[in-house]
C-alpha cells in the first residue's frame, strides 16, 4: 500500500520493519546520524567465520530512515564482512524502489551504519 | 475506519453554502469585472463589489479598503515590499517577529538586498512577541511592522493590540498577517491598529485561490502587479470572479457563526489537550490560554513527527508536522531539509523539533474524531520508541539511576 510521497516497499518497512532490537554482546556496533538532525540508526552485527549471521537496529528518524534501516538488515544477512561492506546507498535506495531527493540522506545513513558496525568488529577482532 | 481531518490549518473544507454561491460564477455569469458595458460584465462586477463589502464586513472595513489577491502569500508580499516601497526612500527599515510566515519573510530577502535593514523580533517560549521590544525596535526610518496575528504552528495569539498602539504612536505602517486567525476569532480594524490586513479564503471554508489585503485608508501602498487598473490599481488582472465570490461568501458565514464555531472548536480542543496529557514525555507547544480554537500542538520526546504522522494516517488520522522533514517531502534537495524556525525561536531543543505535531480542529469535526486519534496515539507512541536508539538508552539511564 503506497501512502504520499513513499514506494510501496518503504511503506511496507516502515509499517513491518524487520529486524527491530538489539543483539546482546554484539561482534560489532556502529552508530551514526544525529537526533538533531532527525534521524539516528544503531545496528547491531553478529559475526561468525566472515559471515555477518544475524544484524539487528534501532532507528529514530522520518519514515524513509526507519524502511532505510530495516532494508539494510535484510540486505547484509548471509553476506561476507566484504560483500556487507561494499553495499551502497545506492543499492539500498534502489531496493526500496526509491527514496524522494530529500531524503536520500536516510539510505546514506544505512551504508554509513554499516561500515560504522563493520569498523567496530575489526577493531574488536583485529587480524 | 473513520477518516479525521485535523490539519485545517493547512486548509479548511469548501463550505458547501459557499460551492453553492460560486456556481453560477464557472458557467452562466462567466463576464469579466472589468467590462461593465454590457449584461455579464455588469453582473461580475456587482458579485465582485457584493464580495468586497462582505470580507470588509467580516473585518470591520470599508468596502473601498479592501483589495482581492490569489491568496495569503500574494498578500503578504504586496504588504511587505508594496508598503517598503510605499514609505519612500528615506525609510529603509523593517521590523518583523521571528515566528512569521514565510511569505513575509522570504519577501524580505529582495528588501536586504535592495539595502534595507531588517530587524527580527525574538519571541518568549510560548511564541509571544513582547510589545515592549517592538517599542525599542522602531525607529524614525521605520518604514513597516510586521506581525501575524496567530501562528499556524504553535496557535499562539500575538498582543496585536498594544503593538499596534505602539506603532501607530510611532507613526510606523503597521501589517498584521491574520491568515490563521480570521474568520476564527474576531478580527476587527475598528480595534486593532492595523493599516494592512492579510487575509485567505481557504482557511475559512472558502476557496484556493482567494485572499484580501486590508488597507487603510490613507496607507501608502506601491503595487507588485503591473497591469490594468483592477483592485483600484493595487493588484492588475482580471478577478478570480468565482474564488472571489466565494471568499464573500465565506466571510459572510464566518461573521455569523464563528462564534458557535469557536465554542466547538474550544470544547474538543479541550478534549484533545486533555486527552494527550496521558501521553508521557509529551510537551505542548504555544501559549496554553492565548491561543486558537480546536488548535493543539505539541511534541512527543523519542518519537520522530513524520514516523507518528505517518502512522496516524494509517489509522484514518489526518494530523499535520511543523518538521521540515515532513512538510519539505517534495523539495529539490536536502538543503530544504532545515529545522522548523517557530520552534527553533520558542526553544524546543533541535534533536527534538522534528517531533513536533499539529492538530487544528475545523467545524466539521467531532468529538468521536477526536476519540479515534486519542486512541490510535499511544499504540503509535509506544512503537516508535520501542524502535528509538534514544529511548532504549533513556531507559538504560533511568533502570541505573533508579
Amino acid at each position: 500500500m503506497a501512502a504520499g510521497p513513499y514506494s510501496e516497499k518503504v511503506m511496507d518497512h516502515f509499517m513491518n520493519p524487520r529486524n527491530v532490537g538489539e543483539i546482546e554482546s554484539a561482534d560489532g556496533v556502529g552508530e551514526v546520524g544525529n537526533p538533531a538532525c532527525g534521524d539516528m540508526m544503531r545496528l547491531y552485527l553478529k559475526i561468525d567465520e566472515g559471515m555477518v549471521v544475524d544484524a539487528k537496529f534501532r532507528t529514530f528518524g522520518c519514515g524513509a530512515a526507519i524502511a532505510s534501516s530495516s532494508m539494510l538488515t535484510e540486505m547484509i544477512k548471509g553476506k561476507t564482512v566484504d560483500e556487507a561492506r561494499a553495499i551502497t546507498n545506492q543499492h539500498v535506495a534502489d531496493a526500496l524502489d526509491g527514496l524522494p531527493a530529500v531524503k536520500i540522506h536516510c539510505s546514506v545513513m544505512a551504508e554509513q551504519a554499516v561500515k560504522s558496525a563493520l569498523d567496530d568488529y575489526a577493531k574488536k577482532h583485529p587480524g | 475506519m473513520t477518516k479525521a481531518f485535523f490539519d485545517h490549518i493547512s486548509t479548511t473544507p469548501l463550505d458547501p453554502r459557499v460551492f453553492e454561491a460560486m456556481r453560477p460564477y464557472f458557467l452562466d455569469r462567466y463576464g469579466n469585472p472589468s467590462s461593465h458595458i454590457h449584461d455579464q460584465g455588469q453582473a461580475a462586477l456587482r458579485a465582485v463589489d457584493q464580495a468586497r463589502a462582505e470580507v470588509a464586513a467580516l473585518i470591520g472595513a470599508k468596502a473601498g479598503e479592501i483589495v482581492f489577491t490569489s491568496g495569503a502569500t500574494e498578500s503578504n508580499n504586496l504588504a511587505v515590499l508594496g508598503a517598503a516601497e510605499g514609505a519612500g526612500a528615506a525609510k529603509r527599515h523593517v521590523v518583523v517577529s521571528e515566528v512569521e510566515h514565510f511569505s513575509v519573510m522570504n519577501a524580505l530577502i529582495p528588501l536586504r538586498n535592495a539595502g534595507y535593514e531588517v530587524t527580527v523580533l525574538p519571541v518568549d517560549r510560548t511564541g509571544g512577541v513582547d510589545p515592549d521590544a517592538v517599542r525599542k525596535a522602531l525607529r524614525a526610518d521605520t518604514a513597516l511592522l510586521s506581525v501575524m496575528h496567530a501562528n499556524s504552528e504553535i496557535g499562539t495569539i500575538e498582543p496585536v493590540l498594544p503593538i499596534g498602539r505602539i506603532a501607530k504612536e510611532a507613526g510606523v505602517t503597521f501589517h498584521v498577517d491574520a491568515t490563521a486567525s480570521a474568520g476564527h476569532i474576531p478580527v476587527d480594524v475598528g480595534e486593532i491598529p492595523a493599516d494592512l490586513v492579510t487575509l485567505s479564503a481557504h482557511n475559512f471554508y472558502g476557496p484556493k485561490g482567494a485572499g484580501a489585503l486590508y488597507l487603510r485608508e490613507g496607507t501608502k501602498v506601491a503595487p507588485r502587479t503591473f497591469g490594468g487598473f483592477q483592485e483600484m490599481g493595487y493588484r492588475a488582472g482580471t478577478e478570480n470572479v468565482p474564488a472571489v465570490v466565494g471568499m464573500g461568501a465565506a466571510a459572510l458565514l464566518a461573521g455569523r457563526e464563528m462564534g458557535a464555531w469557536a465554542e466547538h472548536l474550544t470544547r474538543l480542543g479541550k478534549t484533545l489537550w486533555d486527552g494527550l496529557a496521558t501521553i508521557p514525555m509529551l510537551h505542548y507547544t504555544g501559549h496554553p490560554s492565548e491561543r486558537l480554537p480546536g488548535h493543539v500542538s505539541f511534541w512527543v520526546e523519542h518519537v520522530e513527527g513524520e514516523s507518528l504522522l505517518l502512522f496516524l494516517n494509517m489509522k484514518g488520522v489526518m494530523a499535520a508536522s511543523g518538521s521540515a522533514c515532513s512538510s519539505n517531502l517534495r523539495g529539490h534537495d536536502e538543503e530544504d531539509l532545515v529545522a522548523s524556525p517557530v520552534l527553533r525561536a520558542i526553544g524546543v531543543p533541535s534533536d527534538i523539533c522534528t517531533g513536533s505535531i499539529t492538530f487544528s480542529l475545523g467545524k466539521g469535526n467531532t468529538a468521536d474524531e477526536v476519540r479515534s486519534a486519542l486512541d490510535a496515539l499511544p499504540g503509535i507512541v509506544e512503537r516508535l520508541r520501542a524502535m528509538s536508539p534514544t529511548y532504549l538508552d533513556y531507559q538504560k539511564r533511568q533502570v541505573k539511576g533508579g
